[in-house]
């Protein structure tokens, strides 16, 4: 028999890949919580675990009895190759009797003759219709079976009970207190005997996902309904932190203090800090590192100097961005004065819709800590009618020749402040957060990390993004192919080669100190690599020039920023998040089979 | 009552107010609250009352007039919203006439308030569902409003729902295109407008062929309208919605409009209303989903055995009789209270329930008697209190009683005709044709329950049914009295002819009712036999009998009433001295002459038996017999018939043509 096993895999019928196909798409809807490197669901009977009386054939899926079928020791079983995963919460599976005899149909723990006979077997028998349970006395069950009815089998792993079906009817619970790891199983005791298995390879008969919709939704109310008792009172305001603290981690300081303000809440955290990190971020996000660099040791001595693998991190990104023609270091070589934005076509308007007092909107991004993308807080547009002239803010510094003054006062797409103004007062604050928002929104939608939709869509809110094209090439922001190193200009390239000279001696500094590491080889690697192409956007290490590829180095810094300050590196909001995905899948592990219909994505919208 | 005239005196003397505005406001600001306070205002002011009818009705074309109007109806809707007495007086002082006027007003939130306060009158049971059809332009602008909005479309569905009550109300919506107009309600945004709709369809389609055809074919939004029904039966859905799409099925699928055998009906609707008889659902849901389910399977035993093997369902139902459940007695009043209210109705639901799933197959039958203490409980079902439970009990047995096994065993062993006798006694028609259906298969023969039944003096019982007006119990009356005839000595006859008279044996052979004429002739056959009690009867009643049966040989009746008189014939020929009752009677031999060459062979064979009988030789007037009827000619039927193609038939004539030459010879 194993050389049918073999055999099936060789098979390249199309019919059969195509029965594959349908397979695997239905296990994934049925069974969307099974990890299946770690618990694999049964696919077909195994022909290792099976009596010699029993033939297998059709991949695995008929079996047929081969044996004398004189009396019950003639009887002979076989299981399927994997037991049924917790993780399945609900599993089903059917037979159809094919060739009619003594059918035993059950799911079992060991190899019994005959299903439901032995200990922690199970089976439900067609010659009387009995269900027996780990003994050879059945209980009269349900109606018997013969050739051309479909039984099935369905394990509900949330209450550990079982029921069969007869031709697509319940016929009602079969097994309460069911024990963990059952393997589908079939016994036969009559010679011609055959039967077919559907583990989901074709549609079954019973409509199980009706059934699993209304465990769904008992759980669902489970959830919703569980009581949280004496510790009602402090819900909302639990709910209330949590936001407010997410707010403050990724420096939406106005929305913040307005949120604040209407809860009466407290922030830990003090105004001039969050602003201070707001500017940091907005500046790795606009991807001038260089002065990012600058204003973190000047606002926090001593916190690169304690992170020195940030320190190149950071570092590498700024390499990166001067040849992005961005930081700072070579922008100053511009020629070019900045261009101006001409219009914020519905930046505004396009702002996602927004969920600041409602947790569950942000964690979109569960699994990134720069998840703010895509979400705007519902007080942005109060808070920009609250400081309707920020437009005006004009650029103050020299050194900063990027800053953009915007001519046409757009009371809601605010202009790019100066950077380093120590003393941004408070239309700056608000300008600023507006800004970040804007760029998050910008991440949030450029999935598809294309220089072009980058142009597109980054255009209208990043100054420093626009200026790229405006170097590149003075007006098209469709010609993404024409962007220059360096944004063209020979000493920036000159002062770009320099830098990356330091760089290279940092990391030999940072080996010799802390020993080889292959993550920051890596990562000057591929950073110098991109000096290797002509066209340094199009080529295989290109998407390192990707704005989204700033978010990781910003969340980093700011999560370090944070810690040094004894401050959460994580907004409890994603730690919550963080930890109730963890716990689903724990639940999987430790063969709750609710977890099956609990899991968090269901509860975001 | 004076308390409370006090207390509201002032809105009284505001009601005189000139600025029905200022009338409006007092009221509203102290009206719309408890119900104590309504009702105060209902008893005392049927001033206002009129004054808001009046207002309503009024014809003010001023800008505010609407305002005010809408306001009015707010209030009264308000009033509605009280007790039952409120209703009444408002029903009285013409609310609906009023209110029906007001939905020709084109401004929305007036046509909306109108609407809510005819839905909460309209779904009281004091007024009287009529009203809405008395002027025949209501329908149709009510079905061209339910465009409008969706509230609109909530209350006018609603108040559909609750008027439509007899097959006149559903042709009359029906006609005015309440389907097509309905329909796309079915996927509105709004869940309440949904299942109004959804409530609205059951109503319209229940035991309706016309509405039922009609929504077998309707598509919404390229959907079948079945589809859309099964659609609401996902397990996830409210029950309510389940429950009701599942009715909306079920009555499609009784009407002929679904068939019994289609997946939606077998693999859908059924197990979703098997599901509503679970544990785990409300007791009223478990009512309805019982009845339903009942209704649906009741003709089709293939539905039956389905559901017999659903989710343990003969299992599940025996909890139906567990309440009040002693814990719920113990643990809080509330509970009990609920509990109680609801026994009757979950007892009567089960017994249905099992009298539907037991009406034709007999392993059905076995697995519902052995599901536990199930025949203490019929017992103790047919003398409750609550007629419907007594009803649904006697259903139930009857239903069982098809067994011959059933009769046999389980119900001789819980001697239930004690408490059916009983229950015969003192019922209403309805449960007196199911009891005494029920009686009369425990008169077979084979039941061991017939001998104490007919020593309980049942015969008294039976002969009176046969006097009633209803045909359904003058047949269960005859029809357990041919029952009890059957192979009965001589001394029980004898109690059945006298305590029937044969003047109202004579009246149940003129009865116009085929099944009862049928069983009185079935009782007359067994009445007729074995040869002492033939010759007995026949010496006391033969003439009238011999009379009655020329009677019926001469009428205009059906093949299987002649073939059962010419039994009866054969029978008395079989008589030693009632014989020659026959014999002397030429008008009746000519009969039987006749009927031996009838084309149908059934009469053939019935007459040939007669003649067969008549010459049968056991005395010596035998000769004189074959003599005469050698004379009459039926020696030569009776050769013709020997060559004739219905082999039974031809087998019996050959038995007589030798008996007869063998005669002719000796």
């Amino acid at each position: 028999m194993a050389e049918l096993g073999a055999g099936s895999l060789l098979l390249g019928d199309p019919a059969f890949n195509y029965q594959e196909a349908e397979l695997n798409e239905r296990l994934k809807r049925l069974y969307p919580a099974v990890n299946e490197d770690e618990t694999p669901l049964p696919r077909s009977w195994s022909p290792k675990d099976k009596y010699s009386y029993i033939g297998l054939s059709q991949n695995n899926l008929r079996v047929h009895y081969k044996g004398h079928g004189k009396n019950h020791k003639d009887a002979a079983s076989v299981r399927a190759t994997h037991p049924i995963p917790a993780a399945c919460g609900i599993y089903y599976f059917e037979v159809k009797i094919v060739s009619k005899g003594l059918d035993f149909l059950s799911s079992l723990l060991p190899l019994s003759p005959i299903p439901g006979w032995d200990k922690h077997s199970y089976g439900y028998h067609g010659d009387d219709g009995h269900s027996f349970c780990s003994s050879g006395t059945g209980q009269p069950y349900g109606p018997t079976f013969t050739t051309g009815d479909v039984i099935g089998c369905c394990v509900n792993l949330i209450n550990n009970t079982c029921f069969y079906t007869k031709n697509g009817i319940s016929l009602g619970v079969a097994f309460t207190d069911l024990p963990p790891n059952l393997y589908p199983t079939v016994g036969l005791q009559t010679p011609g005997e055959i039967v077919d298995a559907n583990f989901g390879q074709q549609p079954f008969v019973f409509d199980i996902e009706d059934y699993m919709s209304e465990w769904r939704a008992k759980i669902h109310g489970m959830i919703a309904r569980f009581p949280i008792g004496e510790r009602l009172g402090e819900w909302q305001a639990v709910l209330q932190n949590m936001v407010s603290t997410y707010l403050v981690h990724h420096g939406y300081c106005a929305t913040a203090t307005a949120f604040a303000r209407a809860t009466e809440t407290l922030i830990q955290e003090d105004q001039t800090s969050i602003k201070n990190r707001q500017r940091i971020q907005k500046l790795v996000l606009a991807g001038r590192v260089g002065e990012a660099i600058e204003a973190t040791q000047q606002l926090y001595p001593g916190l690169l100097e304690h992170n020195p693998n940030l320190l190149f991190m950071l570092k590498c990104r700024q390499f990166v961005e001067m040849v992005n023609g961005t930081d700072s270091e070579v922008r100053c070589f511009s020629v070019r004065s900045p261009k101006s934005q001409d219009s914020y076509p519905g930046s505004p308007s396009l702002s996602p819709r927004h969920g600041a007092t409602n947790p569950n909107l942000h964690s979109a991004g569960a699994d990134s800590p720069t998840c703010s993308n895509g979400v705007t807080p519902p007080n942005k547009n109060k808070s920009h009618n609250k400081y309707p002239g920020v437009s005006s803010a004009s650029s103050s510094s020299s050194s900063s020749p990027s800053s953009v003054n915007y001519s046409e006062s757009n009371s809601t797409d605010s202009t790019k402040s100066q950077p380093h103004s120590g003393t941004s007062n408070q239309e700056e604050t608000s300008d600023s957060e507006m800004e970040i928002e804007a760029e998050h929104y910008t991440n949030g939608v450029a999935e598809n990390p294309s220089a072009r939709i980058m142009n597109g869509t980054y255009k209208h809110q990043e100054i420093l993004q626009a200026q790229d094209i405006s170097l590149g090439n003075g007006v098209a922001e469709d010609s993404c192919a024409s962007r220059q190193l360096c944004g063209g200009n020979q000493a920036a390239t000159e002062r770009m080669i320099q830098f990356g000279r330091e760089l290279q001696g940092l990391n030999e500094q940072l080996c010799r100190e802390y020993g080889k590491n292959v993550t920051h080889k890596k990562m000057l690697q591929d950073a110098f690599s991109l000096l290797a192409y002509s066209d340094p956007w199009n080529c295989p290490v290109g998407q390192q020039l990707d704005p989204m590829q700033r978010e990781n180095i910003c969340s980093a810094l700011n999560s370090a920023i944070l810690e040094s300050q004894n401050l959460p590196k994580q907004p409890p909001l994603m730690l919550a998040l963080g930890q109730a995905t963890e716990c689903v899948q724990l639940m999987a592990r430790v063969r709750s089979g609710s977890c099956s219909f609990a899991r968090v994505d269901n509860f975001l919208h | 009552m004076c308390e409370v005239t006090a207390t509201s005196r002032h809105y009284v003397d505001r009601l005189f107010h000139p600025d029905p505005q200022k009338v409006l406001q007092g009221v509203m600001t102290e009206v719309l609250g408890s119900e104590l306070r309504t009702e105060g205002v209902v008893v005392l002011g049927s001033e206002l009352r009129t004054e808001c009818v009046v207002l309503l009705g009024s014809e003010l074309r001023t800008e505010g007039a609407v305002v005010l109007r809408t306001e009015c109806v707010v209030v009264l809707g308000s009033l509605a919203m009280g007790t039952e007495n409120n209703i009444k007086s408002l029903v009285d002082c013409h609310i609906i006439p009023a209110l029906l006027q007001g939905l020709v007003c084109p401004d929305l939130i007036f046509i909306e308030a109108c609407l809510r306060c005819l839905r909460t009158v309209f779904i009281s049971p004091v007024t009287p569902v009529q009203l809405l059809y008395t002027d025949p332009t209501v329908i149709p602008h009510l079905m061209s409003l339910l465009s409008r909005s969706p509230r609109t479309q909530d209350y006018i569905t609603q108040i559909f729902s609750h008027c439509c009550k007899t097959p006149e109300h559903q042709t009359v919506l029906f006609n005015h295109g309440a389907i097509q107009n309905i329909a796309p309600m079915l996927i509105s945004l709004s869940y309440k407008v949904r299942m109004q709709a959804l409530k609205c369809f059951s109503v319209l389609a229940y035991e309706n062929t016309q509405v039922s055809m009609t929504l077998v074919n309707v598509l919404v939004d390229g959907d079948l309208l079945s589809q859309v029904f099964v659609r609401m039966l996902q397990r996830d859905l409210p029950i309510e919605m389940q429950l009701t799409a599942a009715k909306c099925l079920t009555y499609m699928c009784r009407a002929g409009a679904i068939r019994t055998d289609d997946r939606c009906i077998v693999l859908k609707t059924l197990p979703c209303l098997v599901r509503m008889c679970s544990k785990e659902r409300l007791l009223e849901e478990r009512v309805e989903g019982a009845e339903t389910l009942a209704y649906l399977m009741e003709p089709d035993v293939e539905l039956q055995r389905i559901a017999s093997v659903t989710d343990h369902l003969v299992a599940m139902l025996a909890d139906y009789f567990k309440y009040p459940s002693s814990v719920s007695a113990i643990t809080d009043i509330k509970r009990l209270d609920h509990d109680l209210k609801h026994a009757h109705e979950l007892r009567q639901a089960a017994f249905k329930l099992y009298a539907s799933l037991g009406s034709n197959d007999e392993d059905i039958r076995k697995k519902i008697t052995e599901t536990e203490n199930m025949m203490d409980r019929i017992v103790s079902g047919l003398s409750e209190s609550s007629i419907k439970v007594r009803l649904a009990a006697v259903r139930c047995l009857h239903s069982l009683s098809r067994s011959v096994q059933q009769l046999r065993t389980s119900f001789h062993d819980h001697a239930v005709w004690k408490p059916l006798m009983k229950l015969l006694q003192n019922a209403p028609d309805e449960v007196l044709v199911m009891a005494s259906s029920t009686l009369c298969n425990l008169l077979l023969e084979f039941s061991p329950s017939k001998e104490p039944i007919l020593e309980s003096g049942v015969v008294e019982l039976l002969c009176s049914l046969t006097q009633s007006d209803s045909p359904a119990l003058r047949v269960n009356g005859i029809w357990a009295l041919m029952n009890m005839a059957f192979q009965a000595d001589q001394k029980v006859k004898g109690e059945i002819v006298r305590a029937l008279g044969t003047e109202q044996l004579f009246r149940l052979l003129s009865d116009p009712d085929t099944n009862v004429l049928m069983k009185t002739l079935g009782l007359l056959r067994n009445l007729l036999s074995t040869r002492p009690h033939i010759d007995q009867i026949m010496s006391s009643h033969g003439k009238q009998i011999m009379q009655a049966v020329t009677l019926i040989l001469e009428g205009e009746h059906s093949i299987e009433v002649k073939e059962q008189t010419l039994c009866i014939l054969a029978n008395i020929a079989d008589g030693n001295t009632a014989k020659e009752l026959i014999m002397t009677n030429d008008d009746i031999l000519q009969k039987i002459k006749y009927y031996m060459g009838h084309s149908n062979a059934k009469l053939q064979l019935a007459a040939t038996f007669c003649i067969s009988n008549l010459i049968w030789n056991e005395e010596g007037s035998c000769q004189e017999r074959q003599d005469k009827l050698r004379e009459l000619g039926f020696v030569d039927i009776l050769h013709k018939l020997t060559q004739a193609l219905d082999p039974n038939l031809c087998e019996r004539c050959d038995t007589h043509t030798h008996v007869h030459a063998h005669y002719v010879i000796g």
